[in-house]
């Protein structure tokens, strides 16, 4: 039998999926629900506000393995007006938890970028938490091209 | 795995008040423990979960990182200066390792 380049893809990648089908859906996805509870845990029980904190992350993340993502909230970070923490959740993933991070009167700005690993297409949100005990949240969609969990 | 080397950019001076901006990288594959080997047994986990900085022994920022955060992970943050001194950075792995680095700054 003569099976060229192309051929062998097209088989392989049939089989692959074909696999995927017999065992279902391997890694179990967190999803919105998990998400939502691990803000109420962070918001300890207040109703997060939109506003004041800005969430930067690429409309299309080529590959879900390094996708940037940046948070701003603005604050004086000085006396009361001060960001205590910033906790980045992706729904999708298969532990929605990303990364915590915890700001000082020594930041100077509540700002902080870094890369994170997404599984699939979803939602990424930023919830901020005051120094008085307020909650700020934002939203926004990243597309992923290829997942970056390993799977 | 070879030892994970870390690297931090900060400014060599600045004014006294100014907010400058910090970059850091560490060298880490930061196995999630969701990855399968050739066997299909699962890869266990093995990450570094803690970043922190401090400046001349006082907080400035701090990172709880779950496996969502990537290989090599990467922060860039601020820092308020009023004085001379030093930044301390930590990381945190998994296995007990801690890694750490340090860069003064000039402050005028």
């Amino acid at each position: 039998m003569n099976i060229n380049r192309r051929q062998l893809f097209l088989l392989s990648a049939g089989a692959a999926l074909a696999g995927t089908g017999a065992i279902g859906v391997a890694p179990a996805y967190a999803d919105a629900p998990a998400a939502d509870k691990r803000i109420a845990e962070f918001a300890g029980g207040k109703a997060p506000a939109t506003g004041k904190i800005t969430l930067t992350a690429p409309e299309i993340a080529e590959n879900g393995n390094t996708v940037p993502v940046a948070v701003k909230v603005d604050s004086a970070m000085e006396g009361d007006d001060m960001v205590e923490s910033v906790m980045i959740l992706a729904e999708g993933n298969p532990n929605p938890d990303v990364a915590t991070f915890h700001f000082t009167a020594m930041s100077g700005a509540a700002e902080a970028t870094t890369r994170m690993r997404l599984a699939k297409t979803q939602n990424v949100i930023a919830v901020a938490r005051m120094a008085d005990g307020s909650v700020y949240m934002d939203r926004k969609e990243v597309k992923v091209t290829i997942g970056g969990c390993g799977g | 795995m070879a030892t994970p080397k870390p690297r931090v950019k900060v400014p060599k001076s600045a004014k006294a008040g100014e907010t400058v901006v910090i970059k850091t990288l560490i060298s880490h594959q930061m196995e999630s423990g969701q990855r399968k080997d050739k066997d299909g047994k699962v890869i266990p986990r093995e990450i570094i979960h803690k970043f922190a900085c401090e400046f001349n022994g006082k907080p400035v920022f701090s990172c709880d990182m779950e496996p969502a955060i990537s290989a090599n992970p990467y922060f860039e943050f601020n820092a308020k200066v009023n004085e001379s001194g030093k930044f301390k950075f930590t990381w945190e792995d998994d296995n007990g390792s801690v890694y750490t680095d340090e860069a003064a700054i000039e402050v005028s």
